[in-house]
Protein backbone atom coordinates (compact mmCIF):
# COMPACT_ATOMS: atom_id res chain seq x y z
CA UNK A 1 0.00 0.00 0.00
CA UNK A 2 1.25 3.43 -0.88
CA UNK A 3 2.49 5.78 1.79
CA UNK A 4 2.93 3.19 4.50
CA UNK A 5 3.71 4.65 7.88
CA UNK A 6 1.41 7.62 7.47
CA UNK A 7 0.50 7.53 11.17
CA UNK A 8 3.37 6.14 13.21
CA UNK A 9 3.67 5.33 16.89
CA UNK A 10 7.09 4.23 18.10
CA UNK A 11 7.77 2.84 21.58
CA UNK A 12 4.94 4.80 23.13
CA UNK A 13 4.54 4.39 26.90
CA UNK A 14 2.07 6.07 29.18
CA UNK A 15 1.41 5.72 32.89
CA UNK A 16 -0.18 7.66 35.70
CA UNK A 17 1.15 8.56 39.11
CA UNK A 18 4.74 8.74 40.27
CA UNK A 19 7.11 6.58 42.30
CA UNK A 20 5.61 3.49 43.91
CA UNK A 21 2.09 4.62 43.09
CA UNK A 22 2.90 4.73 39.41
CA UNK A 23 1.03 2.36 37.17
CA UNK A 24 1.89 1.78 33.55
CA UNK A 25 -1.17 1.91 31.33
CA UNK A 26 0.41 1.35 27.97
CA UNK A 27 3.87 -0.02 27.26
CA UNK A 28 5.91 -0.18 24.07
CA UNK A 29 3.14 0.62 21.65
CA UNK A 30 4.32 0.43 18.03
CA UNK A 31 1.90 1.13 15.25
CA UNK A 32 2.15 2.01 11.60
CA UNK A 33 -0.99 2.92 9.73
CA UNK A 34 -0.93 3.46 5.97
CA UNK A 35 -2.79 6.33 4.33
CA UNK A 36 -6.35 5.27 3.58
CA UNK A 37 -6.17 2.23 5.81
CA UNK A 38 -8.86 1.27 8.29
CA UNK A 39 -7.26 -0.22 11.38
CA UNK A 40 -9.23 -1.61 14.30
CA UNK A 41 -7.67 -1.94 17.71
CA UNK A 42 -9.49 -4.55 19.78
CA UNK A 43 -8.87 -4.91 23.46
CA UNK A 44 -10.09 -5.37 26.98
CA UNK A 45 -12.04 -2.70 28.83
CA UNK A 46 -9.76 -0.63 30.98
CA UNK A 47 -6.68 -1.60 28.99
CA UNK A 48 -5.94 2.02 28.06
CA UNK A 49 -7.70 2.27 24.71
CA UNK A 50 -9.01 5.74 25.48
CA UNK A 51 -5.56 6.83 26.63
CA UNK A 52 -4.22 5.61 23.30
CA UNK A 53 -6.75 7.70 21.35
CA UNK A 54 -6.05 10.73 23.56
CA UNK A 55 -2.37 10.51 22.71
CA UNK A 56 -2.98 10.15 18.98
CA UNK A 57 -5.41 13.07 19.17
CA UNK A 58 -2.77 15.11 20.96
CA UNK A 59 -4.86 15.63 24.08
CA UNK A 60 -2.23 13.95 26.25
CA UNK A 61 1.45 13.46 25.59
CA UNK A 62 3.12 10.04 25.85
CA UNK A 63 5.69 9.62 28.64
CA UNK A 64 8.09 8.01 26.21
CA UNK A 65 8.11 7.28 22.50
CA UNK A 66 7.03 9.21 19.46
CA UNK A 67 3.85 9.79 17.49
CA UNK A 68 4.14 11.18 13.99
CA UNK A 69 1.64 11.92 11.24
CA UNK A 70 3.06 12.16 7.72
CA UNK A 71 6.49 12.49 9.30
CA UNK A 72 5.56 15.42 11.54
CA UNK A 73 5.54 14.85 15.29
CA UNK A 74 2.18 15.13 17.03
CA UNK A 75 2.48 17.69 19.83
CA UNK A 76 -1.13 18.75 20.33
CA UNK A 77 -4.58 18.56 18.79
CA UNK A 78 -4.70 19.32 15.10
CA UNK A 79 -7.28 19.75 12.38
CA UNK A 80 -5.71 16.91 10.38
CA UNK A 81 -6.86 14.50 13.10
CA UNK A 82 -10.60 14.21 13.73
CA UNK A 83 -11.84 12.50 16.87
CA UNK A 84 -15.12 10.70 17.56
CA UNK A 85 -15.50 10.20 21.28
CA UNK A 86 -17.12 7.23 22.97
CA UNK A 87 -19.75 9.36 24.72
CA UNK A 88 -20.51 11.56 21.66
CA UNK A 89 -19.36 14.73 23.47
CA UNK A 90 -21.84 16.94 21.68
CA UNK A 91 -22.48 20.34 23.18
CA UNK A 92 -26.02 20.00 24.57
CA UNK A 93 -26.95 23.67 24.16
CA UNK A 94 -26.33 23.56 20.40
CA UNK A 95 -28.52 21.89 17.76
CA UNK A 96 -27.17 19.09 15.61
CA UNK A 97 -26.46 21.61 12.88
CA UNK A 98 -24.77 24.06 15.24
CA UNK A 99 -22.55 21.32 16.65
CA UNK A 100 -21.33 20.49 13.16
CA UNK A 101 -21.15 24.16 12.17
CA UNK A 102 -18.89 24.92 15.13
CA UNK A 103 -16.26 22.60 13.66
CA UNK A 104 -16.72 23.91 10.12
CA UNK A 105 -16.55 27.53 11.26
CA UNK A 106 -13.27 26.90 13.03
CA UNK A 107 -11.67 24.76 10.34
CA UNK A 108 -12.70 26.83 7.34
CA UNK A 109 -12.80 30.26 8.94
CA UNK A 110 -11.97 31.99 5.67
CA UNK A 111 -14.94 30.56 3.76
CA UNK A 112 -18.02 32.72 3.20
CA UNK A 113 -20.81 31.98 5.63
CA UNK A 114 -23.11 30.41 3.04
CA UNK A 115 -20.42 27.95 2.01
CA UNK A 116 -19.78 26.98 5.63
CA UNK A 117 -23.49 26.43 6.24
CA UNK A 118 -23.83 24.35 3.09
CA UNK A 119 -20.81 22.28 4.10
CA UNK A 120 -22.28 21.56 7.55
CA UNK A 121 -25.67 20.69 6.05
CA UNK A 122 -24.04 18.39 3.54
CA UNK A 123 -22.23 16.47 6.26
CA UNK A 124 -25.40 16.07 8.29
CA UNK A 125 -26.97 14.62 5.16
CA UNK A 126 -23.97 12.31 4.75
CA UNK A 127 -24.85 10.62 8.05
CA UNK A 128 -28.59 10.65 7.18
CA UNK A 129 -29.49 13.32 9.69
CA UNK A 130 -30.73 16.09 7.41
CA UNK A 131 -34.16 15.95 9.04
CA UNK A 132 -32.79 16.31 12.57
CA UNK A 133 -30.64 19.36 11.93
CA UNK A 134 -32.47 21.65 14.34
CA UNK A 135 -32.81 19.15 17.17
CA UNK A 136 -30.71 19.34 20.30
CA UNK A 137 -28.71 16.29 21.43
CA UNK A 138 -31.20 15.63 24.23
CA UNK A 139 -33.91 15.11 21.61
CA UNK A 140 -31.81 12.61 19.65
CA UNK A 141 -31.29 8.90 20.22
CA UNK A 142 -27.85 7.55 21.05
CA UNK A 143 -27.30 6.44 17.49
CA UNK A 144 -28.32 9.82 16.11
CA UNK A 145 -26.02 11.61 18.55
CA UNK A 146 -23.11 9.51 17.42
CA UNK A 147 -23.99 10.32 13.81
CA UNK A 148 -23.81 14.02 14.65
CA UNK A 149 -20.43 13.45 16.30
CA UNK A 150 -19.30 11.59 13.19
CA UNK A 151 -20.55 14.40 10.96
CA UNK A 152 -18.76 16.95 13.12
CA UNK A 153 -15.49 15.06 12.83
CA UNK A 154 -15.86 14.49 9.08
CA UNK A 155 -16.93 18.07 8.33
CA UNK A 156 -13.55 19.36 9.48
CA UNK A 157 -12.10 17.19 6.69
CA UNK A 158 -9.38 15.49 8.72
CA UNK A 159 -6.76 13.25 7.18
CA UNK A 160 -7.13 10.72 9.97
CA UNK A 161 -10.28 9.84 11.85
CA UNK A 162 -9.71 8.52 15.37
CA UNK A 163 -12.71 6.72 16.81
CA UNK A 164 -12.79 5.69 20.45
CA UNK A 165 -15.34 2.90 20.89
CA UNK A 166 -17.80 5.00 18.92
CA UNK A 167 -20.56 2.40 18.94
CA UNK A 168 -20.12 0.68 22.28
CA UNK A 169 -22.91 2.64 23.99
CA UNK A 170 -25.46 1.72 21.32
CA UNK A 171 -27.91 -1.16 21.09
CA UNK A 172 -27.05 -3.99 18.72
CA UNK A 173 -29.37 -2.96 15.87
CA UNK A 174 -28.26 0.66 15.88
CA UNK A 175 -24.67 -0.47 16.12
CA UNK A 176 -25.07 -2.66 13.03
CA UNK A 177 -26.56 0.22 11.03
CA UNK A 178 -23.79 2.57 12.04
CA UNK A 179 -21.12 -0.01 11.29
CA UNK A 180 -22.45 -0.17 7.75
CA UNK A 181 -22.41 3.61 7.53
CA UNK A 182 -18.86 3.84 8.75
CA UNK A 183 -17.89 1.26 6.13
CA UNK A 184 -19.73 3.24 3.45
CA UNK A 185 -18.21 6.57 4.49
CA UNK A 186 -14.74 5.05 4.60
CA UNK A 187 -15.21 3.57 1.11
CA UNK A 188 -16.27 6.90 -0.39
CA UNK A 189 -13.98 9.26 1.52
CA UNK A 190 -10.96 6.94 1.70
CA UNK A 191 -9.91 8.55 4.94
CA UNK A 192 -7.44 6.88 7.23
CA UNK A 193 -9.39 5.50 10.18
CA UNK A 194 -8.18 4.14 13.49
CA UNK A 195 -11.17 2.61 15.23
CA UNK A 196 -10.95 1.31 18.76
CA UNK A 197 -13.45 -1.28 19.85
CA UNK A 198 -14.06 -4.11 22.27
CA UNK A 199 -16.22 -5.95 19.74
CA UNK A 200 -14.28 -8.47 17.65
CA UNK A 201 -17.06 -8.80 15.07
CA UNK A 202 -17.16 -5.06 14.57
CA UNK A 203 -13.47 -5.17 13.76
CA UNK A 204 -14.03 -8.14 11.40
CA UNK A 205 -16.63 -6.19 9.45
CA UNK A 206 -14.71 -2.96 9.17
CA UNK A 207 -10.97 -3.45 9.41
CA UNK A 208 -8.22 -3.91 6.89
CA UNK A 209 -6.10 -4.93 9.83
CA UNK A 210 -6.98 -5.88 13.39
CA UNK A 211 -4.51 -5.16 16.16
CA UNK A 212 -5.26 -6.81 19.48
CA UNK A 213 -4.38 -4.95 22.66
CA UNK A 214 -3.40 -7.08 25.63
CA UNK A 215 -4.92 -6.72 29.05
CA UNK A 216 -3.52 -3.97 31.31
CA UNK A 217 -1.63 -2.75 33.22
CA UNK A 218 1.18 -2.03 30.79
CA UNK A 219 -1.01 -3.15 27.91
CA UNK A 220 0.72 -3.61 24.59
CA UNK A 221 -0.14 -4.64 21.03
CA UNK A 222 -0.21 -8.21 19.87
CA UNK A 223 0.67 -9.14 16.29
CA UNK A 224 -1.42 -7.38 13.67
CA UNK A 225 -3.90 -9.64 11.91
CA UNK A 226 -4.86 -8.83 8.34
CA UNK A 227 -8.50 -9.23 7.32
CA UNK A 228 -8.29 -10.43 3.71
CA UNK A 229 -12.03 -10.41 3.12
CA UNK A 230 -13.39 -8.48 0.14
CA UNK A 231 -15.82 -5.64 0.67
CA UNK A 232 -18.68 -5.09 1.04
CA UNK A 233 -18.64 -7.65 3.83
CA UNK A 234 -21.83 -9.46 4.60
CA UNK A 235 -22.59 -9.67 8.29
CA UNK A 236 -25.04 -12.50 7.68
CA UNK A 237 -22.27 -14.74 6.44
CA UNK A 238 -20.02 -14.03 9.39
CA UNK A 239 -21.00 -17.12 11.31
CA UNK A 240 -20.39 -19.66 8.60
CA UNK A 241 -17.87 -18.07 6.26
CA UNK A 242 -14.55 -19.81 6.86
CA UNK A 243 -12.53 -16.63 6.29
CA UNK A 244 -14.40 -14.74 8.99
CA UNK A 245 -14.03 -17.67 11.33
CA UNK A 246 -10.31 -17.95 10.71
CA UNK A 247 -9.62 -14.29 11.49
CA UNK A 248 -11.95 -14.28 14.47
CA UNK A 249 -10.23 -17.33 15.92
CA UNK A 250 -6.85 -15.73 15.45
CA UNK A 251 -7.90 -12.54 17.26
CA UNK A 252 -9.59 -14.42 20.08
CA UNK A 253 -6.68 -16.82 20.40
CA UNK A 254 -4.40 -13.88 21.10
CA UNK A 255 -6.78 -12.04 23.43
CA UNK A 256 -7.48 -15.11 25.52
CA UNK A 257 -3.97 -16.49 25.24
CA UNK A 258 -0.83 -14.35 25.16
CA UNK A 259 -2.87 -11.14 25.50
CA UNK A 260 -4.16 -12.28 28.83
CA UNK A 261 -0.95 -13.69 30.28
CA UNK A 262 -0.38 -10.62 32.43
CA UNK A 263 -2.49 -12.23 35.10
CA UNK A 264 -4.89 -9.36 35.43
CA UNK A 265 -7.55 -10.81 33.21
CA UNK A 266 -9.92 -11.58 36.04
CA UNK A 267 -10.17 -7.93 36.87
CA UNK A 268 -10.68 -6.78 33.31
CA UNK A 269 -13.88 -7.40 31.47
CA UNK A 270 -13.39 -9.52 28.39
CA UNK A 271 -14.29 -7.98 25.05
CA UNK A 272 -18.00 -8.40 24.53
CA UNK A 273 -17.78 -10.55 21.48
CA UNK A 274 -15.69 -13.18 23.23
CA UNK A 275 -18.47 -14.42 25.44
CA UNK A 276 -20.79 -15.24 22.59
CA UNK A 277 -18.33 -15.38 19.73
CA UNK A 278 -19.97 -18.40 18.20
CA UNK A 279 -23.39 -16.79 18.04
CA UNK A 280 -22.54 -13.15 17.59
CA UNK A 281 -23.69 -11.69 14.35
CA UNK A 282 -26.90 -13.58 14.84
CA UNK A 283 -28.11 -10.91 17.23
CA UNK A 284 -27.79 -8.21 14.63
CA UNK A 285 -28.80 -10.22 11.62
CA UNK A 286 -31.94 -11.58 13.22
CA UNK B 1 -62.30 1.86 33.80
CA UNK B 2 -62.18 5.51 34.64
CA UNK B 3 -60.74 7.84 32.07
CA UNK B 4 -59.71 11.14 33.53
CA UNK B 5 -58.53 13.58 30.91
CA UNK B 6 -58.04 16.50 33.30
CA UNK B 7 -56.26 16.28 36.63
CA UNK B 8 -58.67 16.91 39.46
CA UNK B 9 -58.53 20.46 40.83
CA UNK B 10 -56.43 20.37 43.96
CA UNK B 11 -58.50 22.37 46.43
CA UNK B 12 -56.07 21.77 49.26
CA UNK B 13 -53.43 23.88 47.48
CA UNK B 14 -55.62 26.95 48.06
CA UNK B 15 -57.57 25.87 51.10
CA UNK B 16 -54.66 24.91 53.36
CA UNK B 17 -52.57 28.08 52.91
CA UNK B 18 -55.73 30.18 53.39
CA UNK B 19 -56.41 28.35 56.63
CA UNK B 20 -52.83 28.99 57.79
CA UNK B 21 -53.15 32.70 57.03
CA UNK B 22 -56.40 32.84 58.97
CA UNK B 23 -54.75 31.12 61.91
CA UNK B 24 -51.86 33.56 61.88
CA UNK B 25 -54.23 36.54 61.74
CA UNK B 26 -56.09 35.17 64.76
CA UNK B 27 -52.87 34.66 66.67
CA UNK B 28 -51.81 38.19 65.75
CA UNK B 29 -55.15 39.65 66.84
CA UNK B 30 -55.00 37.76 70.13
CA UNK B 31 -51.41 38.86 70.81
CA UNK B 32 -52.18 42.51 70.11
CA UNK B 33 -55.23 42.50 72.40
CA UNK B 34 -53.63 40.63 75.30
CA UNK B 35 -49.85 40.30 75.45
CA UNK B 36 -48.54 43.34 73.66
CA UNK B 37 -50.78 46.37 73.60
CA UNK B 38 -48.32 48.27 71.36
CA UNK B 39 -48.74 45.77 68.55
CA UNK B 40 -51.49 47.07 66.26
CA UNK B 41 -54.30 44.64 65.54
CA UNK B 42 -54.83 43.31 62.00
CA UNK B 43 -57.95 45.44 61.57
CA UNK B 44 -56.17 48.58 62.76
CA UNK B 45 -53.20 47.85 60.52
CA UNK B 46 -55.43 47.55 57.48
CA UNK B 47 -57.32 50.71 58.34
CA UNK B 48 -54.17 52.83 58.74
CA UNK B 49 -52.38 51.27 55.75
CA UNK B 50 -55.34 51.46 53.40
CA UNK B 51 -54.39 54.70 51.57
CA UNK B 52 -50.89 53.32 50.92
CA UNK B 53 -52.19 50.08 49.49
CA UNK B 54 -55.23 51.23 47.54
CA UNK B 55 -53.25 53.99 45.84
CA UNK B 56 -49.88 52.26 45.67
CA UNK B 57 -48.27 54.73 43.24
CA UNK B 58 -49.62 57.91 44.81
CA UNK B 59 -47.13 60.59 45.81
CA UNK B 60 -48.65 62.92 48.37
CA UNK B 61 -45.36 64.14 49.79
CA UNK B 62 -41.72 63.08 50.17
CA UNK B 63 -42.52 60.85 53.16
CA UNK B 64 -46.09 60.02 52.21
CA UNK B 65 -46.12 57.78 49.14
CA UNK B 66 -47.81 54.52 48.11
CA UNK B 67 -46.05 51.26 49.02
CA UNK B 68 -45.48 50.27 45.42
CA UNK B 69 -43.76 53.61 44.84
CA UNK B 70 -41.47 53.07 47.81
CA UNK B 71 -40.81 49.51 46.73
CA UNK B 72 -39.98 50.81 43.24
CA UNK B 73 -37.31 53.15 44.66
CA UNK B 74 -35.82 50.25 46.55
CA UNK B 75 -35.91 48.05 43.47
CA UNK B 76 -34.06 50.66 41.43
CA UNK B 77 -31.31 50.83 44.02
CA UNK B 78 -31.18 47.05 44.25
CA UNK B 79 -30.97 46.76 40.46
CA UNK B 80 -27.90 49.00 40.37
CA UNK B 81 -26.16 47.30 43.28
CA UNK B 82 -27.08 43.86 41.94
CA UNK B 83 -25.72 44.71 38.50
CA UNK B 84 -22.41 45.68 40.10
CA UNK B 85 -22.46 42.44 42.12
CA UNK B 86 -22.89 40.35 38.95
CA UNK B 87 -20.30 42.30 36.98
CA UNK B 88 -17.75 41.75 39.73
CA UNK B 89 -18.91 38.33 40.93
CA UNK B 90 -19.20 36.42 37.66
CA UNK B 91 -15.67 37.15 36.37
CA UNK B 92 -14.22 36.57 39.83
CA UNK B 93 -16.05 33.25 40.01
CA UNK B 94 -14.76 32.28 36.58
CA UNK B 95 -11.15 32.92 37.58
CA UNK B 96 -11.70 31.14 40.87
CA UNK B 97 -13.16 28.10 39.12
CA UNK B 98 -10.56 28.03 36.38
CA UNK B 99 -7.32 28.55 38.25
CA UNK B 100 -6.50 26.20 41.11
CA UNK B 101 -3.71 28.54 42.17
CA UNK B 102 -6.07 31.48 42.37
CA UNK B 103 -8.67 29.43 44.23
CA UNK B 104 -6.10 28.24 46.75
CA UNK B 105 -4.84 31.78 47.32
CA UNK B 106 -8.12 33.62 47.60
CA UNK B 107 -10.51 31.08 49.04
CA UNK B 108 -9.70 31.88 52.70
CA UNK B 109 -10.24 35.59 52.10
CA UNK B 110 -13.59 34.93 50.47
CA UNK B 111 -14.66 32.64 53.28
CA UNK B 112 -13.83 35.37 55.80
CA UNK B 113 -15.51 38.21 53.91
CA UNK B 114 -18.61 36.26 52.96
CA UNK B 115 -20.35 36.17 56.36
CA UNK B 116 -19.80 39.88 57.09
CA UNK B 117 -23.13 41.62 57.69
CA UNK B 118 -24.29 44.54 55.51
CA UNK B 119 -24.46 46.63 58.67
CA UNK B 120 -20.69 46.25 58.95
CA UNK B 121 -19.93 47.12 55.32
CA UNK B 122 -22.05 50.26 55.17
CA UNK B 123 -19.92 52.48 57.44
CA UNK B 124 -16.86 51.47 55.42
CA UNK B 125 -18.73 52.44 52.27
CA UNK B 126 -19.59 55.81 53.79
CA UNK B 127 -15.93 56.34 54.69
CA UNK B 128 -14.82 55.37 51.19
CA UNK B 129 -17.40 57.26 49.14
CA UNK B 130 -18.55 59.98 51.57
CA UNK B 131 -22.07 59.86 50.14
CA UNK B 132 -24.93 57.58 51.03
CA UNK B 133 -25.91 56.57 47.47
CA UNK B 134 -22.57 55.06 46.36
CA UNK B 135 -22.09 53.66 49.86
CA UNK B 136 -25.45 51.89 49.51
CA UNK B 137 -24.46 50.46 46.12
CA UNK B 138 -21.11 49.34 47.52
CA UNK B 139 -22.79 47.56 50.39
CA UNK B 140 -25.37 45.80 48.22
CA UNK B 141 -22.74 44.76 45.71
CA UNK B 142 -20.23 43.40 48.20
CA UNK B 143 -22.85 41.50 50.22
CA UNK B 144 -24.77 40.13 47.25
CA UNK B 145 -21.91 38.97 45.06
CA UNK B 146 -20.73 35.93 47.05
CA UNK B 147 -23.33 33.40 45.89
CA UNK B 148 -22.59 34.45 42.30
CA UNK B 149 -18.85 34.08 42.88
CA UNK B 150 -19.10 30.66 44.50
CA UNK B 151 -21.71 29.20 42.16
CA UNK B 152 -19.90 30.45 39.07
CA UNK B 153 -16.70 28.88 40.37
CA UNK B 154 -18.57 25.63 41.01
CA UNK B 155 -20.09 25.82 37.52
CA UNK B 156 -16.70 26.27 35.90
CA UNK B 157 -15.20 23.45 37.93
CA UNK B 158 -18.11 21.20 36.91
CA UNK B 159 -17.63 21.63 33.17
CA UNK B 160 -17.18 18.07 31.88
CA UNK B 161 -13.72 17.27 30.57
CA UNK B 162 -15.43 16.00 27.40
CA UNK B 163 -16.49 19.51 26.44
CA UNK B 164 -12.99 20.82 27.03
CA UNK B 165 -11.60 17.98 24.90
CA UNK B 166 -14.01 18.91 22.11
CA UNK B 167 -12.84 22.52 22.29
CA UNK B 168 -9.23 21.37 22.09
CA UNK B 169 -9.77 18.86 19.30
CA UNK B 170 -11.67 21.45 17.23
CA UNK B 171 -8.92 23.93 18.12
CA UNK B 172 -11.38 26.62 19.13
CA UNK B 173 -9.83 30.00 19.87
CA UNK B 174 -9.85 31.12 23.51
CA UNK B 175 -12.70 33.55 22.81
CA UNK B 176 -14.75 30.90 21.07
CA UNK B 177 -13.98 28.33 23.75
CA UNK B 178 -15.23 30.80 26.32
CA UNK B 179 -18.47 31.84 24.59
CA UNK B 180 -19.35 28.55 22.90
CA UNK B 181 -18.24 26.05 25.54
CA UNK B 182 -17.32 27.38 28.98
CA UNK B 183 -20.03 29.98 29.43
CA UNK B 184 -22.99 27.86 28.26
CA UNK B 185 -21.74 24.92 30.33
CA UNK B 186 -21.44 27.00 33.50
CA UNK B 187 -24.58 29.10 32.97
CA UNK B 188 -27.09 26.92 34.86
CA UNK B 189 -24.88 27.03 37.97
CA UNK B 190 -24.30 30.73 37.51
CA UNK B 191 -28.03 31.35 37.47
CA UNK B 192 -28.45 29.62 40.79
CA UNK B 193 -25.87 32.09 42.08
CA UNK B 194 -27.68 35.00 40.43
CA UNK B 195 -30.95 34.02 42.12
CA UNK B 196 -29.37 33.71 45.57
CA UNK B 197 -27.52 36.99 45.05
CA UNK B 198 -30.75 38.78 44.22
CA UNK B 199 -32.31 37.45 47.42
CA UNK B 200 -29.41 38.83 49.44
CA UNK B 201 -29.47 42.17 47.61
CA UNK B 202 -33.12 42.52 48.56
CA UNK B 203 -32.31 41.68 52.20
CA UNK B 204 -29.48 44.21 52.26
CA UNK B 205 -31.49 47.07 50.77
CA UNK B 206 -33.75 47.38 53.79
CA UNK B 207 -30.84 47.62 56.22
CA UNK B 208 -29.03 50.08 53.98
CA UNK B 209 -32.05 52.34 53.59
CA UNK B 210 -32.73 52.29 57.30
CA UNK B 211 -29.19 53.40 58.06
CA UNK B 212 -28.85 56.00 55.31
CA UNK B 213 -32.40 57.35 55.28
CA UNK B 214 -32.71 56.78 51.55
CA UNK B 215 -36.34 56.93 50.37
CA UNK B 216 -37.56 53.40 49.75
CA UNK B 217 -39.46 50.67 51.48
CA UNK B 218 -36.79 50.24 54.18
CA UNK B 219 -36.40 53.98 54.70
CA UNK B 220 -40.16 54.31 55.02
CA UNK B 221 -40.23 51.52 57.61
CA UNK B 222 -37.62 53.24 59.77
CA UNK B 223 -39.24 56.64 59.43
CA UNK B 224 -42.66 55.30 60.46
CA UNK B 225 -41.05 53.60 63.46
CA UNK B 226 -39.63 56.96 64.49
CA UNK B 227 -43.06 58.54 63.91
CA UNK B 228 -44.64 55.86 66.11
CA UNK B 229 -46.95 54.65 63.31
CA UNK B 230 -46.44 50.96 64.05
CA UNK B 231 -49.11 49.80 61.61
CA UNK B 232 -46.86 50.85 58.75
CA UNK B 233 -44.01 48.71 60.04
CA UNK B 234 -46.19 45.68 59.46
CA UNK B 235 -47.26 47.02 56.08
CA UNK B 236 -43.60 47.40 55.11
CA UNK B 237 -42.66 43.93 56.32
CA UNK B 238 -45.44 42.40 54.22
CA UNK B 239 -44.46 44.46 51.17
CA UNK B 240 -40.78 43.49 51.50
CA UNK B 241 -41.74 39.85 51.82
CA UNK B 242 -44.06 39.85 48.84
CA UNK B 243 -41.60 41.67 46.57
CA UNK B 244 -38.81 39.31 47.62
CA UNK B 245 -41.04 36.32 46.93
CA UNK B 246 -41.97 37.59 43.46
CA UNK B 247 -38.31 38.27 42.59
CA UNK B 248 -37.33 34.77 43.63
CA UNK B 249 -40.16 33.21 41.60
CA UNK B 250 -39.15 35.17 38.51
CA UNK B 251 -35.51 34.18 38.83
CA UNK B 252 -36.24 30.54 39.42
CA UNK B 253 -38.54 30.50 36.39
CA UNK B 254 -35.62 31.71 34.25
CA UNK B 255 -33.31 29.25 35.97
CA UNK B 256 -35.60 26.32 35.21
CA UNK B 257 -35.81 27.28 31.58
CA UNK B 258 -32.03 27.38 31.39
CA UNK B 259 -31.63 24.02 33.06
CA UNK B 260 -34.21 22.41 30.84
CA UNK B 261 -32.43 23.60 27.72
Amino acid sequence: MADAGFLELGGVCKGYGTGDARSEVLADIDLSVARGELVCIVGYSGAGKTTLVSMMAGLTAPDRGTITLAGKPVTGPGAERGVVFQNYSLLPWLTAFENVYLAVDQRFAEWPKEKKRAHATQHLALVNLAAARDKRPSELSGGMRQRVALARALAADPEVLLMDEPLSALDALTRATLQDEIARIWETSKKTIVLITNDVDEALLLADRIIPLSVGPAATFGPAIAVPIPRPRDRKSMNHDARFKAVRNEVIAYLLGPGRRRGEADRAAAPVALANASESGAEVAA
Amino acid sequence: MTTKTKPRFDASAIFLPALAVLLLLMLWAMTSSTLSKNLPSPAKTWEVSKPFVTAPFEKRGELDQGVARFAWYSLLLVAKGYAIALLLGAPLGFILGWSKLFAKSFDPIIQVLRPVSPLAWLPLGLVLFEKSHPAALFTIAICAMWPTVLNTALGVRSIPQDYLNVARVLQLSPTKTFFKVLLPAALPYMFTGFRLSLGIAWLVIVAVEMLTGTPGIGGFLWQEYNSLIYEHIILCILTIGIVGFVLDRLMSAVEHRLKAA
